[in-house]
């Protein structure tokens, strides 16, 4: 019989060693996994607070919004109306993940199972996170921002910094490119790139021309609007890049500031995108692998009770009616729909081979799982996996709302044979970050008259925006662009629903 | 594949401190008018242990683009009875409302805790003692370090290196040691010659030099010298704060709870702000007994009014221990009105002969029952008195206070910073 990792609660870090390598075994052996080398971190509750508060990153730059984050975490934590993550996992190479020091054995066995080769196993597969994410060099490209930042700060000024980040902050969820584009993000490449721009300034800066009288400008209204548009990369959808490009009036380092912002809201774009299927995979791993120590016997039967027990917990999903329901569980419903995938491909029933003629039966488990994991987000993941037995377990129904719908809310399809697609396209939808995200882009700017910047919102199933909010960000959008700035409201018919305008304010002092 | 487990418990916590700063730094004024709101509501005790404010959310909002409204979709779990085509009532169960995609704007105000020092200081951020004239060296812990030229000996880390080679260079050229130019001339001299016998003497001439040299250190130990530091006194400006309270039979408990928060605050704001500040509490009742703090904040008394005697102690404590020419005097006095007729005109007396000429400052605080708007018709016997000396010029500041939730804002009037002292006219 095989050693035990440990008894009872306790644990030292010989014992964190140990179920290190237990886990691994079973996640490289068993399961196939492929992981980035792991880094654990035992840390404290004030430090987990404080990595809450810098968006579970281990260094970021300052701003005020995040100790606005920490003082209310600090606060709920304190009243208890919030428990602290177990751990905190980052999406880097190495792959480091924080463990919560208060938490016993099997808990950080869980943990370690969770985040260090589930999480992880995500991390280097998933195409998303491929894509879009520079694991290796996040950790170094965040020490450069910061370090950016606080040169700023100290050159120009806490306070138009503070000013510049704000906006920047305001448009980060339009800071994204949502397509892929010519090549993946090289962070590393990136900071060298901002150290050689900011000194060739320097080097080739010349007072001299400025003064120098400007020759006869092209007649502006010979550019037609169609190469206008063009040469401007409109319409373009990531505000962010647009201004950092094309705003007139920055200066360098505020592009810099604007860059940066973009980058990071860059690399958190594929976790917003993956919820459900990260946890899931997460969830479906640290079964797997606390199953397999408790069979090996590496576990006790009392440990393994807990670790159910906190499972429990975490796959837990309340009903629609239920007062804790907030929205579906992803953990709980990732790690049921990969369960499912589970039973289908090993043990199928009849509907289960016309739904899934692709899997069903197919026998090898991992192979399958591991191609989803690589292949997937989650709107494409519930679209195709969620299986009518599974909907008929969670009891799902689709509810439409119209206001203009005098008689109520109509149940627009349940778990029957009549609604089983219709349930499933919509659940898919509702995790489609294209559809949460308020679709804007930039259409024009007005080049030979006022420079108005004129941006779009199309207006899907006739939900425009929070109006306050809508007003400050755009405030904040014109202050960088400095000029006036309209954003149009216009439904699928291009029939205008609103229209703001907003103007710069005036900057107090003379922005370089 | 190595692993590693890392200790990261050690590592300096307080990582998010400079966040919190700017955040703070930011909500000031929030914040500000939150710890206001908080300590009326508090006992007066608490006031110091920080705690938890509430702000507004709304200025420190982070917008960004939300979308809402419009027809809405949603898939939900734990379906019991319906079927496709019914229809739920809109504000029935709140099935739907559960579930709105955007977060709304339920979040209105915001909660977090504030540590006892953040409390305090933006409590009291903006109040002094006014008019803190006199400045006087005092004996104690008032010391401050002065440069105080140079000395010739002292600790390595004090070494002027300036003032150092400054004085070896000085040496050098005095004593004619050569210089390294002069050397080298003559080496390439010596190299250049041809002649044997100038050669020797050129030799020689080497040979003096550098003997010489080594002679005459490039730094002698004389020339070192030290920064010299010595502690001076610094002038502190030395005050008293004479609390004065009213514990007879008129005051009731609610006019006494009055008066000792507003005397816990003064106590409190005096401690924190001020390192050189006595407080003397007299209470009296038909006479006046000095007592410490623990005695005339929890001690219980009672008896007849004599007002002028709490006067009359404190000028007899002025006189044995506090000299108005060293001392800045305020005085604090709280008071139901009630007074002896027969002993208005020996508090008047007192007050304008001994008491306001040397006092910097004098408050007056009558404290009534709550809700008493009879106390607005008629003005208490002490009110009208004190009105009559100040409308004559004396430096006294008045307030009525009937409610907890005035203390604060009476206080902060009272000592508020302000550019000049409009109650205090010429004694």
């Amino acid at each position: 019989m095989t050693e035990r990792l440990f008894e009872g609660a306790d644990w030292d870090f010989h014992t964190l060693q140990r179920i290190t390598d237990a886990c691994e075994t079973v996640a490289l052996k068993d399961l196939g996994l492929d992981v980035y080398p792991n880094q654990i971190e035992v840390i404290t509750a004030e430090q987990m607070l404080d990595a809450y508060s810098s968006v579970g990153m281990p260094l970021f730059y300052k701003h005020w919004s995040f100790g606005k984050q920490f003082a209310y975490h600090e606060a709920s934590y304190r009243k208890g109306l919030m428990g602290l993550a177990y751990e905190i996992v980052i999406n880097s190479s190495p792959c480091i993940s924080y463990l919560m020091e208060e938490n016993t054995a099997t808990m950080q066995t869980l943990v370690i199972a969770h985040a260090a080769f589930g999480h992880n196993h995500f991390f280097k597969n998933n195409y998303l996170f491929k894509q879009w994410t520079d694991a290796e060099g996040i950790l170094d490209y965040l020490d450069f921002a910061k370090n950016y930042v606080m040169q700023c700060e100290e050159r120009y000024g806490r306070i138009e910094v503070e000013r510049t980040l704000d906006a920047a902050h305001a448009l980060m969820s339009h800071g994204i490119d949502r397509y892929p584009g010519k090549k993946t993000l090289d962070l590393r490449a990136e900071e060298k790139r901002a150290g050689r721009r900011r000194q060739h300034e320097e080097e080739v800066f010349n007072d001299l021309w400025r003064t120098v009288p400007a020759g006869k400008s092209k007649s502006r209204s010979a550019l037609s609007v169609e190469r206008r548009r063009k040469l401007l990369g409109l319409p373009q959808e990531n505000l962010l890049y647009f201004l950092e490009k094309s705003a007139p009036r920055l200066a360098p380092w505020q592009r810099e500031l604007l860059r940066i912002v973009r980058h990071i809201a860059q690399y958190f774009y594929p976790q917003s995108q993956t919820k459900v299927m990260n946890e899931g995979t997460a969830t479906y791993v640290h079964y797997r692998i606390m199953t397999k120590l408790h069979q090996q016997g590496r576990i006790t039967d009392g440990n393994f009770l807990e670790f159910l027990g906190s499972h429990t917990n975490v796959v837990f999903q309340p009903e629609f009616d239920d007062p804790r329901f907030s929205g579906f569980n992803p953990y709980a419903l990732g790690f049921a729909v990969m369960q499912d995938i589970e039973r289908i491909v090993t043990n199928p029933e009849d509907e289960d081979r016309e739904w899934f003629p692709d899997i069903a039966g197919k026998g090898d488990v991992m192979g399958v799982l591991r191609d989803v994991w690589a292949n997937y987000r989650d709107e494409s993941f519930i679209g195709q996996f969620l299986s009518p037995k599974l909907m008929r377990h969670f009891r799902m129904f689709h509810l439409h709302d119209d206001p203009e719908e005098r008689a109520g809310i109509r149940v627009d399809a349940i778990h029957d044979e009549r609604g089983f697609r219709r349930v499933r396209r919509e659940l898919a939808r509702q995790h489609d970050v294209g559809f949460i995200d308020a679709n804007i882009e930039v259409v024009d700017v007005d080049l030979s008259g006022d420079r108005r910047l004129i941006l779009h919102h199309h207006v899907i199933k006739g939900s425009q925006l929070n109006e306050t909010d809508a007003k400050r960000v755009l405030q904040h959008l014109a202050d960088l662009w400095t000029y006036d700035v309209s954003l149009i409201e216009v439904d699928a018919n291009d029939k205008v629903l609103r229209e703001y305008v907003v103007s710069p304010r005036p900057i107090p002092a003379a922005v370089a | 594949m190595p692993i590693h487990i890392i200790d990261r418990r050690l590592n300096p916590g307080g990582k998010s401190l400079e966040n919190r700063q700017r955040f703070l730094r930011r909500a000031k004024s929030l914040v500000q008018g939150a710890v206001k709101k908080t300590s009326q509501e508090r006992d007066i005790k608490d006031v110091l242990e920080g705690g938890e404010v509430t702000i507004p959310l709304d200025g420190m909002h982070e917008p960004r683009f939300r979308r809402e409204g419009g027809t809405r979709d949603m898939v939900l779990p734990g379906n019991k009875k319906f079927i496709e085509g019914d229809y739920l009532q809109r504000s029935g169960q709140g099935s739907a409302k559960d579930s709105g995609p955007g977060e709304g704007d339920s979040e209105d105000a915001f909660r977090f805790v504030l540590s006892r020092d953040e409390f305090v200081d933006l409590f009291l951020d903006d109040l002094e003692l006014p008019d803190l004239a006199k400045r006087k060296i005092a004996q104690t812990e008032s010391e401050g370090i002065q440069r105080a030229g140079y000395t010739t000996s002292g600790s390595p880390a004090n070494i002027s290196v300036s003032r150092t080679v400054r004085l070896a260079l000085a040496r050098r050229i005095a004593l004619k040691r050569p210089r390294k130019d002069e050397i080298e001339e003559l080496e390439a001299a010596i190299a250049a010659c041809t002649d044997e016998d100038e050669r020797e003497v050129l030799l020689a001439q080497l040979e003096k030099l550098k003997a010489k040299t080594k002679r005459i250190p490039f730094i002698d130990p004389l020339d070192i010298r030290y920064r010299r530091f010595e502690t001076v006194p610094k002038p502190v400006a030395q005050a008293v704060m004479f609390c004065l309270m009213d514990v007879s039979g008129s005051m009731s408990e609610h006019m006494k709870d009055l008066a000792k928060r507003f005397y816990m605050l003064l106590y409190v704001f005096l401690k924190r702000r001020y390192k050189h500040v006595e407080i003397v509490f007299i209470r009296h009742t038909d006479r006046a007994e000095e007592v410490d703090e623990q005695t005339f904040f929890y001690g219980p008394a009672s008896g007849g009014t004599l007002v002028s005697s709490a006067l009359q102690a404190m000028h007899e404590i002025v006189r044995e221990r506090f000299s108005p020419a060293d001392w800045n005097i305020y005085a604090a006095q709280a008071s139901d009105g009630d007074n002896s007729y027969s002993d208005g005109e020996l508090t008047g007396m007192l007050l304008t002969d001994k008491i306001l000429p040397v006092c910097q400052f004098f408050a007056y605080l009558e404290v009534g029952e709550s809700g008493g708007s009879a106390f607005d018709l008629s003005d208490s016997s002490l009110w009208s008195l004190y009105e009559r000396l100040r409308n004559s010029g004396a430096p006294l500041s008045m307030r009525k206070v009937s409610e907890r939730s005035e203390i604060f804002p009476v206080f902060h009037d009272l000592f508020q910073r302000r550019e000049t002292v409009q109650e205090k006219a010429a004694p």
